[in-house]
């Protein structure tokens, strides 16, 4: 039987993607649709007073315009997390789909519904909101100050959140002669997700129910959040989710499709399209959260931590989306990537007046990683230690457990990764090259390890859910509820359900658009889950299509069922190899059989009760022009483990794709605001400094593959793990070569400036 | 959709000059790289555009009776670089206008937009300045010419009466004889990015190839509008070729320099980097001109 799991099959969407066939949302919408255009405050934080809209009503082609005043006084939750029957456990629903208290510059005010878009920009300039305007605050500590201006009534002091950690006892173990205490504070900007398609959805009303068309990571959760936000029952929504240009986290949250659903009600049912422009995007949609963290570390001589400590704090911006999760994730890593007996550990998070910060690529863990691993070479400088041979000396050991999630680290990953990294880039020999440099232009090579986890369980629900059908010639179409949003996993389950039926790849159909009429419910794409999560329905309900016709088969072949299997699309007789029929006779026979007719279908839900590490590193080698203020990238490796690979071509191109992501966290992408206003001041493309091909040097990916033995397929977490140490790998390679420790990313120009001039080797 | 009043499409120069006339409201329109740009931010929204991008004869490099270069002003960046003449006697503005944008916009902008937007930041106007770049307009009364210093009037202005459009840029023979030059664009990216500051220097060495003739520098994003530094060309004048010249040279623009703190960069780190992008700049020229540092 040929196995296509493990071989680089090409993408099944590939060549309608490649030659523009393939619909997204805007394809699909109507030309009838009426547009819209949102007035955005202007104002970091105040409460609304009057609109006046007489001025705008005036322009040709405006339909109407609704504003703050109008919209139902209905707070709902946006964040993509699975629903919690436990009202403790649910997401916080802390805004309106319009606000009259508005707590961010940007926060959305009032919507011009026109025939065109020209109308509904000239129409949205002669909108005039009038604020009282309240004190505002962008830094996550001035906020947490007593006397802070108060964002949400619900949250005083701003706190939205706040976990601890008290492993052992800290204040003793710090008592213990002869410790070195290496210190320090690590910041990461707000950045944002950068996908190429915009967030764009569209709504219309049919049998007096709402259809919503949008570009989400989420179709079923946003359904829900529609329902919520509307005050209507979920199944009077109806959510389709085409393909769908990106999302990295950004679309995992619900993000304008309520306002949409909301308005096709108030415009009789007419279809109505909200599309972000770029600048919209990057700050009314999500941001990641800027965490500013500090660590303190109390080693031995020898290296062996006697005690530590971490303070995160996480800057939410005005609404809660997906909250303290984020913060809580990376510091959970923290007492697991390096275990120590005596931790002490805080997480918080923190409203500000800065756009709201949700899952972004990582979810915490590049920030944690930022920290932790700068902080690591930091340490292993203290003492005079190599940073990859001080990592295999403390970092988590073969066989550590996890008390809450259960997870294991079944192999000895660490080391392995960092002996395919070291290899890879030659890091021994450049190591010691580099030692000592003098001169203008100095080269330095540095490594960052990541933790990281696949999907939510135990915090949340973890399941999946898949259908098959079987068609006249053999072929299946399978749907699930997890998204395709680029990432390729339509191409990874067609692998994994021909395995599992099987059948030949090509005979796999995948239905890549959600619509939650006629889907099985998923909760949809984050937390690197869709690959692992989705093999195990896909498994199961393989399995039992495979069942169902093999037990068909037996009618038709006068075999015994033991006797019978499934393999490559025919039937064969196991004791004598002979292929007794093909799949397509047997279909084309269940369904116009005039004594037994059957519709050969199989769908199932598998719910999940695990969940994987999946760890891996980056090795980087720069040229710094001290001068000139400038890194030069020359070589960046990641090696991952994630298990057994399902396709490597397309883990290979999921890497590469993080690693840019990273690279532009490290060096040059940074949101900026004005600190007098709160105005967001680069959020565009040319001022906002995503990362570009001319900035790369060639994206080396390798892989480990230890197979993860709670998947059906060997497989864990690909999607984020790329993104999450590629920055502070980068940051290391900088101090080996100037001996300069930088703190805060992205290491621009700018920021090297300074602390070139401070360390005074300028 | 972009919020446009009317288009009108000049199919000669003279025909633009009438409606220039006609229509005195109206924004000249070449590659659009810029100016659909704004109109999208609403900054030129509900304008009417006149455009020349179809006048075909302002495309092209050549030398005049004179030997002076003529580049037509809807001369796209791409042509420039991959031009004959440009490459043969001032490679350098065709490597300075290869760092805009990108493939695309060099393509589609050209160096009459590139100056007529009056920017500090424009790639193409530090070596224009440098090289003593002169400006032609043409009117209802004919061909106007005037120095490139004199057609930058402030940040976003520049001279073109309402009658006017720019129909070439020359470089006079006198200012490329001999001459070799170096331009560093400094930017917080390798591409599709715009000049955080940009330096633009050229010499002329002596016969013997052992003293600095003439240097010459020019600066995008040192001030409101490009600008030449004279004190540290006056400072390099006959000097020889050693580093401490050049570091003369290099410490002088700070004379004639003033870079304003923004959030894009800081004045005292456009400062830092201007002295040294000046030195590295001259360094080039000089080993360009044929000439070896001491």
């Amino acid at each position: 039987m040929s196995k296509q799991v493990g071989q680089s099959k090409i993408r099944v969407d590939a060549f309608d993607k490649a030659t523009g066939r393939a619909k997204y949302t805007d394809d699909l919408c109507g030309r009838e649709a009426l547009v819209t255009r949102i007035v955005h405050s202007t104002v970091a934080h105040g409460l609304v007073t009057a609109v006046d809209i007489d001025e705008a009503l005036q322009v040709p082609g405006v339909v109407r315009i609704f504003t703050c005043f109008d919209v139902p006084d209905i707070p709902f939750p946006t964040a993509g997390h699975p629903w919690s029957t436990d009202p403790h456990h649910q997401d916080v629903a802390d805004r309106l789909l319009l606000n009259r208290h508005v707590r961010f510059y940007g926060d959305d005010v009032a919507v011009v519904v026109a025939e065109d878009e020209v109308a509904a920009a000239q129409a949205a300039r002669l909108v005039k909101v009038t604020y009282e305007e309240y004190p505002f605050v962008l830094d996550v500590q001035k906020a947490m100050e007593p006397d802070a201006p108060q964002i949400h009534e619900e949250f005083p002091g701003n706190i939205l959140g706040h976990t601890e950690i008290r492993n052992g006892d800290y204040q003793k173990a710090i008592q213990e002669p002869g410790l070195i205490k290496v210190e320090g504070w690590y910041d990461t900007p707000t950045v944002q997700h950068c996908h190429i398609e915009n967030h764009i959805c569209t709504a219309h009303m049919e049998a007096g129910r709402v259809i919503v068309t949008s570009s989400t990571q989420i179709p079923h959760i946003v359904r829900r959040v529609c329902g919520q936000a509307l005050g209507i029952p979920w199944g009077k929504v109806r959510l389709i989710k085409p393909y769908i240009g990106g999302g990295f986290g950004n679309k995992q949250d619900a993000l304008y499709e309520p306002l949409c659903a909301w308005l096709t009600t108030q415009l009789g049912g007419r279809l109505v399209k909200i599309d972000c422009s770029r600048e919209e995007t990057f700050v009314c949609n999500r941001v990641r959260h800027a965490i500013r963290t500090h660590i303190i570390s109390w080693v031995r001589p020898d290296g062996t931590f006697a005690a530590r400590k971490i303070e995160a704090f996480s800057n939410q911006g005005a609404y809660a989306s997906h909250g303290h999760g984020v913060n809580a994730k990376g510091v959970n890593a923290f007492p697991q990537l390096y275990p120590c007996p005596n931790i002490e550990g805080d997480a918080w998070t923190v409203y500000t007046n800065m756009p709201a910060a949700g899952a972004m690529r990582g979810y915490g863990i590049p920030q944690a990683m930022w920290a932790g691993e700068s902080h690591l070479d930091d340490v292993a400088r203290a003492l005079g230690r190599d940073p990859v041979e001080y990592r295999r000396q403390v970092v988590m050991p073969v066989g550590f457990k996890d008390g809450f999630s259960k997870n294991e680290n079944y192999f000895d990953t660490f080391n392995q990764v960092m002996d395919k990294g070291m290899a890879a880039i030659g890091y021994a020999e450049k190591r010691k090259a580099y030692q000592n440099q003098t001169g203008p232009v100095r080269r330095g090579i540095g490594m960052a390890l990541f933790w990281y986890n696949t999907a939510v369980w135990p915090i949340s629900l973890e399941s999946s859910s898949c259908r098959m059908v079987l068609n006249q010639d053999g072929s299946i179409q399978v749907q699930t509820g997890e998204t395709e949003i680029g990432q390729g996993c339509d191409t990874a389950y067609a692998q994994m359900a021909a395995d599992a039926v099987g059948i030949p790849f090509e005979d796999v159909h995948m239905v890549s658009t959600q619509d939650t009429d006629v889907t099985p419910f998923g909760t949809g794409a984050y937390a690197s889950r869709q690959t692992y999560i989705g093999g195990f329905s896909i498994r199961q309900t393989g399995q039992l299509l495979k069942e169902r016709i093999l037990s068909y088969a037996v009618e038709l072949t006068r075999q015994t069922r033991s006797n019978l299997d499934l393999i490559d699309g025919k039937i064969i007789r196991i004791s004598d190899g002979r292929e007794l029929m093909t799949l397509g006779d047997l279909a084309t026979e269940a369904l116009y059989s005039l004594t037994h007719s059957e519709h050969l279908t199989a769908e199932s839900t598998y719910q999940i009760k695990n969940n994987a590490y999946s760890f891996g590193c980056t090795f980087a080698e720069v040229e710094v022009d001290i001068p000139m203020c400038k890194v030069k990238l020359l070589n960046i490796v990641n090696v991952h483990d994630c298990g057994a690979l399902i396709n490597p071509a397309l883990a290979e191109a999921q890497v590469h794709g993080g690693m840019s992501m990273g690279i532009g966290y490290g060096l040059s992408e940074q949101l900026l605001f004005d600190q007098k206003t709160g105005r967001p001041l680069n959020n565009n493309l040319l001022d906002y400094k995503l990362s570009t091909f001319m900035d790369h040097p060639h994206l080396q990916a390798e892989f480990v593959e230890n197979p993860e033995p709670t998947s059906p397929y060997g497989t864990k977490a690909l999607g984020e793990p790329p993104a999450c140490s590629p920055a502070p790998a980068i940051r290391n390679a900088i101090l080996q070569a100037t001996g300069v420790a930088m703190y805060k990313a992205p290491m621009n120009p700018q920021a090297l400036f300074a602390r070139f001039s401070e360390e005074g080797i300028l | 959709m972009y919020d446009l009043k009317a288009l009108y499409e000049a199919q000669s120069v003279e025909n633009a000059v009438e409606l220039r006339l006609q229509h005195p409201e109206a924004q000249i329109i070449a590659g659009g790289t810029d100016v659909l740009v704004q109109m999208r931010e609403g900054k030129r929204a509900g304008k009417e555009l006149i455009s020349i991008y179809g006048i075909d004869a302002l495309r092209g490099v050549s030398l005049d009776e004179e030997e002076n270069i003529r580049i037509g002003s809807l001369t796209s960046f791409s042509h420039i670089t991959k031009d004959p003449i440009i490459q043969k006697y001032i490679n350098v503005l065709g490597e300075a206008v290869d760092t805009i944008g990108g493939p695309q916009i060099r393509n589609a902008g050209t160096i009459g937009g590139n100056t007529c937007n009056g920017v500090t930041s424009a790639d193409s106007a530090s070596t224009l300045f440098a090289w003593d770049a002169i400006i032609e307009l043409t009117g209802k009364d004919g061909v106007r010419r005037l120095p490139i210093q004199d057609f930058y009037l402030g940040a976003g202005k520049v001279d073109i009466h309402p009658d006017e459009i720019q129909t070439a840029i020359l470089i006079p023979k006198a200012s490329y004889e001999n001459c070799f030059g170096h331009y560093i664009k400094y930017a917080m990216r390798n591409a599709m990015d715009i000049a955080t500051t940009g330096c633009s220097v050229n010499v002329v060495l002596s016969g013997d190839k052992k003293t600095i003739q003439r240097a010459r520098i020019g600066y995008g994003v040192a001030g409101p509008i490009p600008m030449r530094a004279p004190t540290a060309e006056a400072a390099a004048q006959g000097k020889p070729l050693t580093a401490e010249a050049v570091d003369a040279f290099a410490a002088a623009v700070l004379e004639d320099i003033h870079p304003r703190d923004s959030w894009r960069a800081g004045k005292a780190f456009r400062q830092h980097i201007a002295v040294e992008m000046a030195r590295r700049c001259l360094v080039e020229s000089i080993k360009l001109a044929g000439g070896v540092m001491a």
